[in-house]
């Protein structure tokens, strides 16, 4: 009887299990659908174009039309290929990618299981789909491929770096690693207010991390022509699309996790999702309009910011978060300090790494001079 | 494989990778070839391949008569199609000694630099796409519709017009082309600012590409740059001041220059020809005379009398020339093109001293090159 019961339970907790993360597949799946479609007409109104208009109302229907096309063509394996390692890699990189989404909580409980060590293990899992990447270069054979996926392997760990301490500087604050406590700790004064640095360092790592404009440099369609996914068709080639847009969410949901105090907002407890996923397409908006502005870096350059900018002012977040901590200083001490870290960011973007604005101002007089000289010559 | 050949093994090491990059590459611009050796993201060596797109032109103008070679013309350089027909007519009427009508001089300067504005569009918006900027395309691909409409309206097709004749041009413009022009040029400016304010002073753009496929003004001149790549360089010359031909000694513009002969120099020189060649075109519109269009010796059977002439002339991409020899028949003799995308080109190599892999499309995005011209 006691072993029926035992039994019954694990039955009934193995069902509960396949079915939140069965609905954790389809929710996912609707996201990166309306993505992939928000992504096209917000595109397209920045570039003066419509965007999808044929396949539904307002093209509603064109992901669909896409995932029908993309499932449906053939799944080209290239005769040079490692075959398991070609196969394998799309499984590897789409299967971390939902494994972060596990214990995102997308409301107060509202979570498939909600983890202790929540942040340790999504950081853990994010490093995982960089292997699938990697591997995804390695098994096709092509050089484009190879050369992708390696800068895959070197851009994606230098950002984690970042990632992992400006984490660390918000566990720190929360004083757990717990995603529901974080966002508890963010009642009344948000993570966002009081340490803006980390915000910032978090967005732009977490950019490069998903691999989106400027950061794209492992797929650059101009250099590498898709990178790891150049080989790659149909079904395979959709998988990797599909990770890509739940990475960018995923990064999009942490940064507002994190940050932006998730489902904290004014009105009755349910209205919780609502302001959840308004923070987190608040975030992804802002990810297509950078997509729609720049131009992509250099690996050079890319990793030069990741290692001269990002990670001393990842630590330096630590610090200050520390020092604030053990001295139990005001809030807005921190604040003071996280702008002032911010500012030196600016300084070292304007000054050192890039020196853009001394370089645009330098050019504009130089031309001045060579425009008199020429006018005194005729 | 031609990989296999002595030459182009003697460069690579073994710890070297050897890259093949087109003539299907996304970004070769058409169907060139580059064959890069790289260690890691450094690029050690190369060796490009050109030819893919021959089609012996040349050769097959000695069988056409002076007429029909007007539609070879456009396919060479095919993003600057009236610059082309311009230079081939201007040869023969050398040759002939041919007075053309000043109205048709004025309409073919209009023409002309209204095609370079077109076709420094499309190069804004290649250089934004290989740099990984998808969006300057859609605002300078606007523009340059535009600029194709009335074309098409003058013409009667977008690109391969074969308007201009021996002599004058194929008809006069259409009635409403003062209204249709009026309307185009305020729009075209605001085209032009909106492409050049997305791209050239973007700090991500400027890291990209200044200082970046570098060379001197010497090594310039001694692989025979001409056009943008030349003047970017900061060396004033352009074959409509240098030479004057057509009416362009009737116009008052600038020659933009660069500062140090790289890549953002000769983005920043073509932006400016931009706004140049819209001045142009203003003081042409005010100019322009009535009265015919073509000669009346253009209309009859043309057969040049025996001589040789080299003609040349200021296209978007450079000077381009046209060595033409006639034996006194309807067909001639030899026709030699000297194509400036072909000499530019050439100091390909040269630029990608220290370049990272992602700088060989910068650099070969800057040189502007079109494949129909480097191959004829």
């Amino acid at each position: 009887m006691a072993a029926f019961t035992l039994l019954a339970v694990g039955l009934i907790d193995v069902a509960w299990i396949v079915a939140s993360l069965l609905a954790m597949f389809v929710g996912l799946s609707i996201v990166v659908l309306a993505l992939t479609w928000l992504e096209r007409k917000v595109l397209g109104r920045l570039q003066l174009r419509l965007g999808p208009t044929r396949t539904g109302p307002m093209g509603l229907m064109q992901p669909i039309a896409d995932a029908i096309k993309l499932i449906l063509k053939e799944d080209i394996l290239p005769s040079a290929s490692d075959k398991v390692i070609f196969w394998v890699a799309p499984v590897i990189v789409v299967v971390s990618a939902f494994m972060i989404w596990v214990t995102i909580p997308a409301g107060p409980g509202l979570v498939i299981q909600n983890l202790d060590l929540g942040l340790f293990y999504i950081t853990a899992f994010a490093v995982v789909g960089i292997l699938g990447l990697v591997l995804a270069g390695w098994g096709s054979a092509n050089k484009y491929g190879i050369l992708g996926g390696l800068r895959a392997a070197a851009q994606l760990i230098s950002y984690e770096i970042p990632i992992i301490l400006v984490v660390v500087a918000v566990a720190m604050l929360a004083q757990s690693l717990d995603l529901q406590v974080i966002v508890e700790h963010q009642n009344p004064v948000l993570h966002v207010v009081v340490l803006p640095l980390g915000m910032v360092i978090f967005f732009i790592a977490g950019l490069a991390e998903v691999g989106r404009t400027p950061f794209d440099i492992y797929h650059a369609e101009s250099e590498v022509v898709g990178g790891p996914f150049v080989e790659y068709s149909g079904a395979h080639w959709a998988v990797f699309f599909l990770a890509e847009y739940i990475n960018t969410f995923a990064i999009a949901a942490l940064a507002s996790i994190l940050f932006l105090g998730g489902w904290l907002g004014p009105g009755p407890a349910w209205l919780g999702v609502v302001w959840f996923l308004l923070k987190v397409f608040a975030l992804v908006l802002v990810v297509f309009w950078v997509r729609g502005t720049l131009p992509r870096l250099r690996i050079d350059q890319l990793m030069a910011f990741a290692w001269k900018v990002m990670v001393p002012l990842g630590f330096y977040t630590i610090i200050i978060t520390a020092v604030y901590l053990f001295y139990d200083w005001p809030a807005w001490t921190l604040t003071l300090m996280s702008l002032a870290g911010l500012s030196v960011v600016g300084y070292l973007i304007y000054r050192r790494v890039m020196a853009p604005v001394k370089l645009v101002k330098e050019i504009k007089a130089r031309q001045a001079q060579q425009l008199a000289q020429r006018q005194r010559a005729q | 494989m031609t990989e296999s050949s002595p030459e182009m093994t003697t460069g690579a090491q073994p710890i070297e990778l050897l890259l093949n990059m087109g003539p299907q590459h996304p970004s070769t611009h058409g169907v060139f070839r580059m064959v890069l050796w790289i260690d890691g993201e450094k690029i050690v060596d190369m060796e490009p391949h050109i030819g893919y797109l021959h089609r012996g032109s040349e050769k097959i103008c000695e069988g056409e008569q002076y007429h029909q070679i007007i539609t070879l013309f456009d396919r060479l350089d095919y993003v600057a199609n009236f610059n082309n027909e311009l230079v081939y007519c201007r040869a023969v009427e050398q040759l002939m000694g041919l007075e053309v009508p000043e109205r048709a001089e004025y309409i073919r300067v209009i023409l002309c630099e209204l095609n370079r504005i077109a076709s420094h569009l499309l190069y804004v918006g290649t250089i934004g796409l290989d740099a990984g900027a998808m969006t300057p395309t859609m605002f300078s691909f606007r523009g340059r519709e535009r600029v194709q409409a009335l074309f098409e309206a003058v013409s009667g097709a977008r690109m391969m017009h074969n308007y201009f004749r021996i002599g004058g041009l194929k008809e006069d413009l259409p009635d409403n082309f003062q209204q249709m022009i009026q309307e185009l040029l305020p729009l075209l400016k605001v085209d032009i600012e909106e492409s050049d304010q997305i791209l050239t002073f973007n700090e991500i753009f400027l890291s990209r590409t200044k200082g970046v496929g570098a060379i001197t003004t010497e090594e310039a001149i001694d692989y025979g740059l001409t056009g943008p790549c030349l003047r970017g360089c900061g060396l004033e010359y352009d074959v409509r001041k240098a030479q004057p031909y057509s009416v362009y000694d009737r116009f008052d513009f600038d020659v933009p220059v660069g500062l140090d002969g790289d890549c953002w120099d000769r983005h920043w020189v073509r932006i400016q020809e931009m706004y140049q060649s819209m001045r142009i075109i203003e003081q042409a519109l005010e100019q322009m005379p009535e009265g015919p269009v073509v000669s009346s010796l253009g209309r009859r059977l043309i057969r040049p009398p025996e001589g040789e002439v080299y003609v040349r002339a200021e296209n978007p991409r450079g000077e381009i020339g046209v060595y033409l020899v006639s034996k006194g028949v309807d067909r001639p003799y030899r026709l030699k093109v000297r194509p400036p995308s072909f000499c530019n080109l050439s100091a390909l190599k040269l630029m990608l001293r220290n370049a990272w892999v992602a700088d060989s499309v910068v650099i070969l995005g800057s040189l502007d090159i079109v494949l129909g011209e480097v191959d004829r």
